[in-house]
């Protein structure tokens, strides 16, 4: 459990050739019911690691689609305690890595050492804090230290040599490339320079630690591309939460997942 | 260590910090050293000074406020007059020291958030004064209740985005501006408006603000021959409260009183005196939250305190007993803002009407021998339309006190 599966699902990736598929849903949208169905369908379309967001009032980070997912879910009930429970749920299913996303009041209002426990406990691997930078992180970091939950950060091409250096020996699972400036949001291409962007990264970061790409990546051939650039993994969001928001049956969201997961094989 | 030395590390204490996606991380670094060494630089500070006298009209005047204070019958009521400052609130201050500090960091571009439109004003003007292209984020709820501050933003050539997210005020407003900064940072600079957001703006909006308190120090000890007992100003974010209070911090003799929206009674915006600590727009601070962290809707009469959140300076005064904090309806605000218009022939902006309001209550059990300052942040022309609904009709705004 915890970083160990995230691990073992790139080591496993890695031997077969493949880069790995992450998709990210929001937890509870469009309602919990619905949102458990479009999690399983993720996993049988071969996702390879799910992200699952906690819905907060204020996603400063994100672009208007998750801002609205956030909002459906919200307005359903969902709680930080309901995405836990989601996630134990699915875990109760599937062995697929689980990694939270929550922005960090909601965990600091639940207290740091609590939420990790529970999340531990709920089944879930990492953790992925939009707003906190290792410098706010200390405490998280011993907490999901503990409870052998992944604490992951994120480096954007704002990023030098030094800060890189810093956010690659606090982060544990995998690194995440943000790879456009602004928020999360599906574009039609990939940000210019993000190829570029990529190697950039690769030449700064171990090679056994896990680069992985995401920020307006929304169709197989950008999944492709970062692949095939040399990162380990390519997160789809926004473009997934369109899926849920337009209402697409479960089959269905689970081809385009599937369409997505081909592209990691090149 | 001195009150006046924090913040440390950029914290105030357990408040404060730098809580932002790591995007915007390499900028707030640049811009924290581009202050440090441009704001003790005598070239960096003759332009800015220059531009407050000459341009802003500083010194703003601190007034005895004669008839208020017989009104009272405590204490003596000086009013600091940031209402005169041009744009028509202390905004000015640190929105031309910002623009100067991102013309100087080569940066093209200006945004801000504003709630009840006078810091998008402030910005639209030192944008258009210093050469800079402007764009303002305003909650769509606010710009229907400050409509002229939209046009006066458009008219002095800035570009004003309506905000349509969450409660559609000045939260949601500051999201907007944070997201595209995050996605302009290389030639934007984001003016921040108040006391808020990640560390260094709470320092640096401070010490722009600060002014207001330098001033009152030398205005009343040349008038007086000795310093204030109370100082009073409002709180939203903060900024026109902590340029009041600062330059007293380590004087404990000067009492402070922060003043916080407190809305129908009921729904408020008053985080200080209601809130818990958590962490929103860069900063751990006190919030109006639930019980699983989602921020709260505000609620206030004066569109420039609808903020759940507050300057993680306050928060320290708060939780040292060095500042007091209390609240002030929208119907005590609007009392205020009649009174003092037809007492003084001043008509307050209702974020300042409730210092006012305060003011006169503790100026009331104070002694004739004790003095009493109240920060006027800003005019009230911007808040006859709000004023007129409230009461109901245009005779209803004076009746009761003729």
């Amino acid at each position: 459990m915890g970083w160990d599966r995230i691990g073992d699902r790139f080591s496993r990736l890695k031997a077969r050739g493949e880069g790995a598929l992450l998709l990210y849903l929001m937890a509870g949208d469009p309602d919990l019911e619905r949102s458990l169905a479009y999690l399983r369908a993720a996993v049988a379309g071969g996702a390879d690691i799910l992200e699952l967001g906690i819905p907060f009032s204020d996603p400063m980070a994100d672009g208007p689609t998750i801002q609205k997912a956030a909002l459906r879910a919200l307005t359903t009930g969902a709680t930080p305690k309901t995405a836990l429970d989601l996630a134990r749920s699915l875990r109760e299913e599937s062995e697929i890595p689980l990694v939270i996303m929550s922005y960090y009041n909601p965990i600091l209002q639940w207290g740091e050492e609590a939420f990790t426990e529970e999340a531990a406990a709920c089944g879930v691997d990492g953790l992925i804090v939009p707003d906190l930078p290792p410098e706010e992180a200390r405490g998280l970091m011993q907490a999901a230290e503990k409870t052998g939950l992944a604490l992951i950060f994120l480096v954007t091409p704002e990023s030098g040599k030094e800060r890189v250096k810093v956010l690659t020996e606090c982060t544990r699972g995998f690194l995440y490339l943000v790879a456009r400036y602004g928020t999360t949001g599906a574009k039609g291409a990939l940000a210019e320079g993000t190829l570029p962007l990529i190697r950039r990264m690769l030449a700064l970061v171990p090679p056994t630690l896990p680069l992985v790409v995401g920020f307006g990546l929304s169709r197989p051939e950008h999944v492709r591309e970062v692949i095939s650039a040399g990162a380990a993994g390519a997160v789809v969001g926004s473009r997934a939460v369109e899926q849920v928001a337009a209402g697409v049956a479960p089959e269905e969201f689970a081809a385009f997942v599937h369409g997505l997961k081909e592209a990691t094989r090149i | 260590m001195k009150l006046s030395e924090f913040p440390r590390q950029g914290r105030f204490g357990p408040f404060g910090g730098r809580f932002v996606p790591e995007i915007l991380m390499p900028a707030l670094e640049e811009l924290e050293a581009a202050y440090r060494d441009l704001k003790g630089e005598p070239g960096f500070k003759a332009q800015l000074a220059g531009l407050l006298r000459d341009y802003a009209g500083r010194p703003s005047p601190l007034y005895f406020a004669a008839n208020l204070t017989q009104y009272a019958g405590g204490a003596r009521i000086y009013l600091k007059r940031e209402d005169l400052i041009h744009g028509g609130a202390h905004k000015l201050n640190n929105a031309l020291g910002q623009a100067l500090l991102a013309k100087r960091m080569g940066k093209t571009r200006l945004i801000a958030e504003t709630g009840a439109g006078q810091h998008g004003t402030a910005t639209a003007i030192a944008g258009a004064v210093l050469g800079l292209q402007t764009e303002i984020y305003m909650g769509a709820l606010d710009a229907k209740r400050q409509q002229m501050n939209v046009f006066r933003m458009e008219l002095l050539g800035a570009k004003v985005h309506l905000v349509e997210n969450g409660g559609k005020t000045l939260k949601d407003a500051i999201n907007e501006a944070l997201r595209d900064w995050a996605t302009n940072v290389r030639n934007t600079h984001y003016l921040v408006g108040s006391v808020v957001g990640p560390h260094p703006y709470p320092m640096i909006v401070r010490d722009f603000q600060s002014v207001i308190g330098k001033e009152i120090r030398e205005q009343i000890l040349t008038r007086e021959g000795r310093l204030p007992d109370l100082l009073v100003a409002c709180v939203g974010g903060g900024s026109n409260a902590i340029g009041t209070f600062y330059p007293f911090a380590d004087e404990a003799e000067v009492g402070f009183l922060g003043v916080e929206g407190g809305g129908d009674g009921g729904r408020h915006s008053a985080p200080l005196s209601h809130g818990q600590v958590g962490v929103l727009h860069g900063m751990r601070t006190y919030l109006l939250q639930d019980e699983w962290g989602q921020i709260a809707k505000t609620n206030s009469i004066a569109a420039g305190l609808d903020y759940p959140g507050v300057g993680p300076e306050h928060a320290l005064y708060l939780a040292l007993g060095r500042a007091e904090y209390t609240t002030v309806t929208d119907e005590e605000a609007l009392f205020a803002f009649r009174l003092l218009s037809r007492l003084e022939g001043i008509i307050p902006a209702l974020e300042s009407a409730h210092a006012v309001y305060a003011a006169l209550e503790r100026a009331g059990n104070m002694s004739p021998e004790e003095m009493v300052i109240a920060t006027l942040s800003g005019r009230g022309d911007k808040d006859l339309e709000t004023a007129i609904s409230a009461v109901g009709e245009t005779d209803g705004l004076g009746s009761d006190r003729g």
